[in-house]
């Protein structure tokens, strides 16, 4: 008897954690069809008008536009510098090691606030107009810790052999690289970008302190939330959520079909 | 060096181990190409700043000054200011993180063991459980916090029916309460919790608990002498990964929470920058937010942390 409760508990617990995680999603999901009018409060009928016009409220597509904008820019930047510091830092020799590990872990452990905080100090001191530019660099400077953690750890976790090997079979490093490692590093690259994006598309906290009046998406839901979120923000948070299902799903085939390669090859 | 040999041209021949070869780090000018431009934007905006808003913290405001200005001075009475007026509000946003930090240890473990060991031999449910997990990073916290702020509304039936049963008295409130500002924090941040054990625990060997279960271990002692220890590096990570943001959050707060027993310091702060336009007072208290959590974090590290996490 005991046995057996002790074999249901785990998977009853981890099931019903799950319906907690999916809980707001499907609200979402569902009241993104409600015939809403000004306040998607409460239930007034099935439409589909939200889902086709989309843009049907004041400033819902600008601030998604703004946060595309803002998010893909911090995300190639961050990831193309993070990537580099990852790399330099595991293959090559250098002083002040201590120091830039401390400057790359101790954005991991300082809360949103104090970042934005601390960027809006400077920008104040600097006398800089809060806007698009202040976003991109507070973007590049929370993403760009997290994307030299991630891709570090692929970078050490590579067997250095294979560009001895390359090297032995009269390649040069420059090519050893291009053909060997950076092939290798790709889906942690990857990860790294999907990651930053992530963060960037949904931060709220840093940018509400290094925005000024530019609008984002979450900035957008925040304001709104006092008075009643647009049905027209529920319908892009759900297709937001099915693009980013359709990614996660595309990268766990691929993984799936690379381990089936590499255990066939 | 002893596994080294040298060939006639003097390379070395491949004698060595994968980790003998890394431990040896090259020399020379790319690394310093890699590692400069990034390192300079952090320097820039990141070391930078909070020097910038160490000093903030010590202006002082001149007497007969307007609003929003002020002159750098060493005033270290602001740090005593804030500390008195909003001591109360530090002290919830640590409580609150902490909370929230231990149930959604508890909810998140049994997840990340059903994923990761559970459902091994069932890679379908296994891959789908996955994705649902990794999907919520991708949809707008906002949007779900005040989904939550909604589905908890007192006219919302989940209200209407604690009440039916009385669980919840009939004047009662499940939003605007501290209650919905813990439940919202560990909400959000649970995925940060189940990934890392996640990761921890899809590398557990299967065979060390029949191997425990053979030495007549009952499936509870497996777990707390095996399956847990082994996770201990993922459970590490998750701790820190919700505490922090936890505990500097202020979105819950505001949308989940009331005006009188839950404010968060991370509202204050936000509200000394724009509302009040007390930077120092905000630089004082962001300071003082960073400097506790880093010591916080310092010590859990000295007595649980492991190597793995670097």
């Amino acid at each position: 008897m005991k046995q057996k409760i002790g074999r249901w508990i785990i998977p009853a617990i981890g099931g019903l954690a799950f319906v907690y995680l999916l809980v707001p999603i499907a609200y979402i999901f569902v009241f993104s069809f409600n015939d809403a009018g000004r306040t998607n409060l409460e239930w007034r009928g099935f439409t589909l008008d939200n889902w086709q016009n989309p843009c049907g409220a004041p400033a819902v597509c600008e601030s998604l536009v703004n946060s595309l904008q803002v998010g893909v820019v911090a995300t190639i930047v961050s990831t193309a510098l993070g990537t580099c510091i990852a790399i330099g830092l595991v293959r090559y020799k250098f002083r002040f090691r201590k120091l830039t590990d401390v400057l790359i872990i101790l954005p991991l452990a300082t809360p949103e606030v104090v970042l934005g905080a601390s960027l809006l100090a400077q920008f104040l001191n600097l006398g800089w107009e809060l806007g698009y530019t202040t976003i991109v660099i507070a973007h590049i400077v929370f993403c760009m810790s997290f994307v030299i953690v991630t891709v570090r750890a692929r970078v050490s976790s590579l067997d250095p052999r294979l560009e001895e090997a390359a090297a032995d079979l009269y390649s040069t490093p420059r090519a050893a690289f291009w053909k060997i490692t950076f092939p290798l590093l790709v889906p942690g690259i990857v990860a790294a970008a999907l990651l930053s994006f992530a963060m960037s598309f949904d931060d709220f906290i840093i940018t509400n302190f290094n925005s000024g009046t530019f609008q984002t998406f979450p900035k957008f839901i925040y304001v709104a939330a006092t008075r009643g979120i647009p049905a027209q923000a529920n319908v892009i948070g759900s297709a937001m959520f099915i693009v980013a299902l359709l990614v996660v799903i595309a990268g766990q085939v691929m993984a799936y079909r690379r381990r089936k390669r590499l255990a066939q090859g | 060096m002893s596994k080294m040999m040298m060939t006639k041209k003097g390379k070395i021949a491949d004698l060595r181990s994968a980790e003998e070869i890394k431990a040896e780090r090259r020399k020379g000018r790319t690394g310093v190409y890699l590692v400069v431009p990034g390192m300079l934007v952090l320097f820039l905006f990141f070391a930078l700043p909070v020097i910038v808003l160490l000093s903030m913290s010590l202006y002082a405001r001149p007497e007969g000054a307007e609003i929003g200005e002020f002159v750098p001075a060493l005033e270290f009475g602001n740090y005593v200011t804030v500390l008195s007026a909003y001591w109360s509000e530090l002290v919830r946003s640590f409580g609150f993180a902490l909370i929230a930090t231990v149930l959604a240890l508890l909810i998140g473990y049994p997840m990340a063991y059903l994923v990761a060991v559970r459902l091994r031999q069932h890679g379908l449910l296994q891959g789908i459980l996955l994705v649902l997990l990794i999907a919520p990073f991708f949809s707008s916290f906002i949007l779900r916090t005040q989904a939550w702020k909604q589905i908890l509304a007192d006219e919302g039936w989940v209200a209407q029916t604690l009440k039916l049963i009385a669980v919840l008295p009939v004047d009662g409130h499940l939003t605007a309460t501290p209650f919905a500002v813990v439940a919202g924090l560990t909400y959000n941040f649970l995925p940060f919790m189940v990934l890392p054990i996640y990761a921890n625990l899809g590398r557990l060997d299967t065979r060390l608990l029949e191997a425990s279960g053979d030495l007549y271990a009952s499936p509870m002692t497996s777990f707390f002498k095996v399956t847990l220890p082994l996770s201990a590096p993922g459970v590490f990570a998750g701790t820190l990964l919700t505490f922090i943001p936890a505990a500097g959050d202020y979105v819950n707060a505001a949308l989940l929470g009331n005006n009188r027993n839950t404010t968060m310091i991370g509202q204050v702060i936000d509200s000394r920058f724009f509302k009040v336009i007390d930077y120092p007072g905000a630089a004082a208290l962001s300071f003082v937010l960073m400097l506790s959590i880093l010591i916080l974090v310092t010590l859990y590290i000295r007595r649980f942390g492991t190597k793995e996490l670097m």
